[in-house]
């Protein structure tokens, strides 16, 4: 994988976009779920977040996404010149602004026998059109390129049940990034992911964050798999206990304390 | 009503001809409204698994009549329609705060309106046999200003549905995804279980307490055997309503059985051959 021009600018995150969480904390009655949660993503990176069960990786994802009460702050510092959904009031004034975010939830599920096909589903995400009506061509030709993004085209007209879980997983991600976000989150999208897929879909991810400089935010368990696409690797539970390359976090101390694991040589 | 008079005179029916009958010809006309209305609040009611709210509203629909009629008003039906709102906008509240399943809180919800409602309407000794025709429901009796409020409510179903399909569709199928795309979750599942409230209550009179439930359930649950996308699960859905409507309707005329059942009866029928051409995977 070639590293992408902006990483080389990434520690010094002042030239760069950048979605900067400072002391993140969230509690849900008494408990607390994150602790002073504080890193860097900025564009064109892909960091991998990985925790235990019950880590807090959904909490801090819906906390990025605004959909629960957290302290500390989240801010987004755009590029100069780059354009910005102002539509999503600023947070923290001239400093950063909200930036419009894709979110690829845990693959929810479909009955097979559910009269909702990609495109429907597709379209009823996206725009007002109300989909219990035929749908336009110039709708259906807007979703075609939308789907072209993740290579998945011929999927319009399957039923959302029918599914396999790597093409629902490039279903989610056309979604997500109509309209383009500057920042891309997927919960988890390799679990019920066959190898095949999971390449496939990894691949995928590489290639739009290359195409269309987006920072790229997943969770997942499939270490193995981390050191092929992550710029960086976030231990997460509760706190973060770790942070760095791959290599960095697989290695340490932290990660065999947390998993009881040996991926690579080191560690505790 | 006199335009409406005018075209059913050319069927070619006993009670069509002109001037006689005006109970059938309004009756059709109700049907023709009321069962679209059904046709498209049973698509959401089935898609999201609400099959066994409806049922609970249709109790609390009950308890508002009873409500009303204690309370000396007139025409106890708006009681109901407040009563009901009233019910789904709490449902939706304890739902959400709860960690209860959702057929749970609808058990806990539905036991305690039937409860009410026979409770209060036969407190004193009153004899509860007045609320039978609630029970089965009397289509015949249907008056045209009656007709005129149905087809008001028919419009704004029709208006929520071009508004706010998709937005419900979402928070059906992941309530998460649908906040991440700016969708209010809370409003559109509180603004379409309002929407079966009022829809169960005015048209409970007519259709029957027993039966309501079925004309919300069973026109999607047949569509859905056939259709492959959201159009198509609309277009059969609507029609299956409006077809066993009318069938229902000629076949209670014929026979001089409850509309509602009849209805019923065509709908479970329009299941099974629906059931039998199902599509395959």
């Amino acid at each position: 994988m070639t590293e992408p021009t902006h990483i080389n600018h990434a520690q010094n995150c002042c030239d760069a976009c950048c979605l900067k969480l400072e002391n993140v904390s969230v509690r849900f009655s008494g408990e607390e779920i994150l602790n002073n949660v504080s890193f860097h993503l900025h564009c064109g990176e892909i960091a991998a977040l990985i925790g235990p069960n019950g880590a807090g990786k959904s909490s801090l994802f819906r906390s990025i996404l605004e959909q629960i009460p957290y302290t500390g702050s989240i801010n987004f510092s755009p590029a100069e010149g780059a354009v910005l959904r102002m539509s999503d009031a600023g947070l923290d004034g001239a400093r950063g602004v909200r930036p419009h975010i894709g979110y690829v939830p845990q693959s929810p599920s479909f009955d097979r026998g559910d009269p909702l096909s990609v495109l429907d589903f597709f379209i009823a995400s996206t725009t007002r059109w109300p989909v219990w009506l035929p749908i336009p061509k110039s709708l259906r030709e807007q979703a075609k390129t939308c789907f072209a993004r993740v290579h998945s085209e011929e999927l319009l007209d399957r039923a959302m049940g029918a599914l396999s879980g790597g093409q629902l997983q490039r279903v989610l991600i056309a979604m997500a990034l109509e309209p383009l976000p500057q920042v891309l989150i997927l919960d988890e999208p390799l679990s019920g992911v066959d190898i095949e897929g999971s390449r496939q879909l990894l691949d995928m991810l590489d290639e739009i964050r290359k195409t269309y400089d987006l920072s790229i935010l997943l969770s997942t368990h499939d270490f193995a798999t981390l050191d092929q696409f992550a710029d960086k690797v976030l231990l997460l539970n509760r706190k973060i206990l770790k942070c760095g390359t791959p290599d960095e976090v697989l290695s340490s101390p932290e990660f065999y304390n947390t998993f009881h694991l040996r991926l690579k040589k080191g560690g505790a | 009503m006199e335009l409406w008079y005018s075209i059913v005179s050319i069927l070619p029916f006993e009670w069509a001809k002109p001037d006689v009958m005006f109970f059938m010809k309004n009756a059709l006309l109700a049907i023709l409204v009321i069962s679209p209305l059904f046709g498209l609040l049973s698509t959401m009611v089935v898609h999201s698994r609400m099959s066994f709210f409806s049922d609970a509203l249709g109790h609390s629909a009950f308890t508002g009549m009873a409500i009303g009629a204690i309370f000396g008003l007139g025409d106890p039906t708006w009681a109901a329609v407040v009563f009901a709102v009233c019910f789904a906008i709490l449902f939706n509240v304890v739902r959400r705060r709860s960690e209860l399943a959702s057929d749970t809180v609808i058990g806990v919800f539905s036991s305690t309106a039937v409860a009410l409602g026979i409770f209060i309407s036969t407190m004193g000794g009153r004899s509860f046999t007045k609320f039978n025709s609630i029970l089965i429901g009397d289509i015949l009796s249907v008056e045209p200003s009656k007709i005129a409020v149905l087809a008001i409510i028919l419009l704004l179903v029709i208006a929520l549905w071009l508004y706010s399909f998709n937005h419900l569709m979402l928070s059906a199928v992941h309530p998460a995804l649908a906040r991440s795309r700016g969708v209010n979750v809370f409003w559109q599942e509180t603004l379409f279980s309002t929407a079966i409230a009022v829809v169960v209550t005015l048209s409970m009179t007519w259709v029957g307490l027993l039966v309501i439930n079925s004309l919300l359930v069973l026109p999607a649950a047949s569509a859905r055997n056939i259709s492959r996308n959201m159009a198509q699960y609309h277009l059969y859905s609507v029609l299956g309503a409006i077809t066993a409507g009318v069938l229902g309707l000629m076949t209670s005329y014929e026979l001089g059985s409850s509309a509602g059942a009849a209805i019923t009866l065509y709908l479970s029928v329009f299941f099974m051959l629906t059931f039998l051409f199902r599509k395959k995977h």
